[in-house]
């Protein structure tokens, strides 16, 4: 893997800030830190093989991030069979009736010939299919969501080992990508973003409203975890030992101990990831998309398959996303889906691509760990500043209360200008491609 | 059978409402189609710019409300327009000049105009926030009505009633002078015809000797106008908060697309069936049938095709089947 020693320095020096923030503020923040980095740098990988290999604009980060969360719900938590009994045949058939008769209408626009004939077969073809998939979904969907509401109201999943869900959640990402780089791939190039930002909002509305599903606003919590949880360590003898040589607290050395067994986790992922990455980049495939990239005509009068090539590329980080997406559902043991916001789960990657170095699987890895850290740590040395620039007003002033009350959004500021910077001054970033 | 009221009961509930959202789309969807067909990138900063410019007309609607200066019944908003205006052309203007005209000189890829605009977008929300925050304002003052349902319901004896908000009908009509003032700028005024000289054929432009830096200058002062407009309607219409602003990227790029991007006629056709498409499949019609049907056949179900909290989705299937069908829009793009 082709890592200079300027590299090795950035990532050291980047080793030695958290540890810092180890010393000084407090070892769990630095652990929070490092592993909301680890999942970053996933997320930041793939949006890297969507723009880095392939130069695809991808806006919808946050959608798929979230469809890899959901598949933490449906894998791991407990099904509730009263609400199976209520309603899951009148749902999983309402489901089928959809997709029924979406197919339904496909096979109609290829099979009749072009005419309003076909128009009308189409539209009749829809009402029909949308008015029998309602009648079955609607009262089954209420159903479900009568039962228990205040701590169930929904299917459940499948009880599987949460490690699972992972994968899934990758699986998960794959299918929306390919369904809407199918619609918009082979377009004019902000096509595709466009279409991106749509399907992000879309994903998150329905995790909000459809109730049955992930439980909605009243977001599902206490998901199985895949590391043992602070609390059952806490009464461990080696916990409280170690604790004791320490000099923390007992709570302390548990969540730190939990805190880091995700870290590890989370490195073995990135690392097998990075590994695949580094291994096609370097193949006669990744010449190819990166030939694509460059020169789309050249490219395509080589006989490549452009469209196809990065509908693959699209899907593949897209997929990437979702596990990220997943592992830090599972991180958390919770989905709130009213937490997804585009500008931390979408824009905020694209800084740390950006800021990385585009095109290089190492600079987005440290681009996660600089913005990360960034964006943990601005917000209150902006409110630290703010302080201190209004330290001569009058401790009840009106604009000194309102401009402390803003220092939380200096970060949205800050992260501006840091893409705005490196694109114009360092545009191949901190690790460029090479 | 009453379709008189179900007439009323569908223009209050859908049509009125349709018609002003889609005038503030219109304006917005107008900005971001002349961008693209001067600067030639999908501007994604617009929704935030926009509620920029409205936090500033909401700043000089508070100053001149704290001096007493109003204009009874209309919002103290619209005077406070053209500062708003002056303020958002100067903010662009910077912002074109440190951030897009690099780019401009060294002829960078248009996706990377679009990066850079991501960056301004950052940077304008933050700006916002920072003097605004994220709640809702709402500084709607002056008449709220220009006439009630109850008023309607007196001079006309019906069972259903038609309010018109003063913002709705300030919206449809400022957007209609705005879309005419707009097109005979374009088609006949000298600046006019040579934006869209530059916009179809950008050599030839520069060889007739048109200015590109001017034409870039006009195309970021009218969507300053434009712009400032649509985000101050829009508050004034529905509350300002940021995020709805940044919310209504979709809708307008949508509009844009469907229109055919850099075609303002299309932009402004878009926006209309984007808006009525949002409002008609998300609204409850269970009231209008009630009407329309014969007696004892009324519906019991809501009619209503989606939930509201779906409107994007009404959006975005608009644009799938655009991108599938249509890619060009109904009105062939990149024509001004």
């Amino acid at each position: 893997m082709s890592l200079t020693a300027r590299d090795l320095g950035l990532f050291a020096v980047m080793g030695v800030v958290l540890a810092m923030v180890a010393m000084f503020q407090s070892p769990q923040l630095a652990i929070t830190i490092l592993n909301m980095s680890l999942i970053s740098a996933i997320m930041a990988l793939g949006v890297n093989m969507q723009w880095g290999y392939a130069g695809l604009f991808n806006v919808g980060i946050m959608g798929f991030t979230a469809v890899g969360g959901l598949a933490v719900v449906l894998i791991a938590q407990p099904p509730v069979p009263e609400a199976w009994a209520a309603g899951g045949l009148g749902i999983m058939l309402g489901l089928m009736l959809g997709v029924a008769t979406i197919l339904a209408s496909v096979i109609v626009y290829k099979r009749m010939a072009p005419g309003r004939l076909r128009g009308f077969a189409i539209f009749g073809v829809l009402v029909v299919g949308y008015l029998l998939t309602s009648q079955v979904f609607g009262p089954a969907k209420l159903a479900v969501q009568a039962v228990n509401p205040a701590s169930e109201g929904y299917l459940g999943g499948a009880n599987l080992p949460v490690i699972l869900s992972w994968p899934v959640g990758a699986v998960f990402a794959a299918g929306v990508a390919w369904l809407i780089g199918k619609i918009s791939l082979g377009l004019r190039s902000d096509y595709l973003a466009i279409a991106t930002l749509g399907i992000s909002e879309i994903v998150i509305a329905v995790l909000k409203h459809e109730r049955w599903l992930a439980r909605g606003v009243n977001n599902v919590t206490g998901i199985d975890r895949p590391v043992t949880r602070p609390v059952d360590l806490q009464p461990l003898p080696w916990v409280q030992d170690l604790a004791e040589t320490l000099g923390w607290s007992v709570s302390q050395t548990a969540s730190v101990i939990s805190g880091l067994g995700y870290s590890g986790l989370f490195l073995i992922v990135l690392g097998i990831l990075i590994w695949l990455a580094e291994r096609a980049l370097n193949s006669p495939w990744g010449r190819m998309m990166r030939a694509i990239r460059d020169n789309e005509v050249s490219a395509r009068a080589m006989g490549k398959d452009v469209t196809r090539r990065h509908l693959m590329i699209f899907v593949l980080g897209s997929a990437v996303c979702g596990l990220a997406g997943a592992m830090m559902v599972s991180m958390d043991g919770q989905i709130t889906p009213g937490s997804y916001e585009p500008l931390r789960f979408t824009f905020l990657i694209w800084v740390m691509v950006i800021v990385g170095g585009s095109g290089n699987n190492w600079g987005a890895v440290l681009g996660a760990f600089v913005i990360w850290f960034l964006w943990v740590q601005v917000e209150p040395a902006g409110r630290w500043f703010m302080d201190m620039a209004t330290s001569g007003m009058a401790e009840t002033s009106e604009l000194r209360r309102h401009l402390l009350d803003s220092a939380a959004y200096m970060r949205l500021l800050t992260m501006g200008l840091a893409l705005l910077l490196m694109l114009r001054f360092a545009p191949r970033g901190l690790i460029p491609e090479r | 059978m009453e379709p008189l009221n179900a007439l009323v009961s569908v223009a209050n509930f859908m049509l009125v409402p349709a018609l002003a959202y889609g005038s503030q789309l219109a304006l917005g969807a107008l900005g971001i189609t002349l961008i693209y067909s001067i600067l030639r990138f999908a501007h994604f900063a617009h929704g935030d710019t926009m509620a920029l410019g409205t936090a500033a007309v909401i700043g000089g609607t508070w100053f001149l409300q704290a001096q007493g200066i109003g204009i009874q019944p209309l919002p103290t908003a619209l005077l406070a327009l053209p500062f708003g205006i002056l303020v958002m052309i100067g903010y662009l203007l910077t912002v074109d000049r440190m951030v897009y005209r690099y780019y401009r000189r060294v002829k960078a890829k248009p996706m990377i105009f679009v990066m850079a605009s991501l960056g301004v977008m950052f940077v304008t929300n933050g700006i916002t926030r920072l003097f605004m925050g994220v709640g809702e304002t709402r500084f709607e003052d002056g008449g709220r009505f220009l006439f009630t349902v109850r008023e309607f319901r007196e001079w006309t004896g019906l069972a259903e009633g038609l309010a018109l908000r003063s913002a709705q009908a300030l919206t449809i009509i400022t957007a209609l002078v705005v879309m005419m003032v707009l097109f005979w700028f374009l088609n006949r005024t000298r600046a006019g015809k040579s934006m869209r000289a530059y916009s179809d054929n950008e050599d030839l432009a520069l060889l007739s000797g048109i200015n590109p830096e001017r034409v870039v200058m006009i195309t970021w002062i009218i969507t300053a106008i434009l712009l400032v407009l649509a985000g101050t309607l829009y508050g004034l219409d529905k509350g300002f908060r940021p995020f709805n602003y940044f919310q209504l990227l979709l809708p307008m790029f949508a509009a844009a697309i469907l229109g055919g991007l850099g075609s303002p006629i299309g932009a402004i056709v878009g926006a209309y069936v984007v808006a009525f498409a949002e409002m008609g499949i998300t609204y409850a019609w269970r009231r209008v049938f009630t009407y329309l049907m014969p007696e004892g056949l009324e519906p019991t179900s809501m009619m209503q095709l989606l939930p509201v909290d779906y409107k994007f989705a009404v959006t975005f299937a608009i644009l799938v089947i655009v991108l599938l069908f249509r890619p060009t829009g109904i009105f062939k793009g990149k024509v001004l």
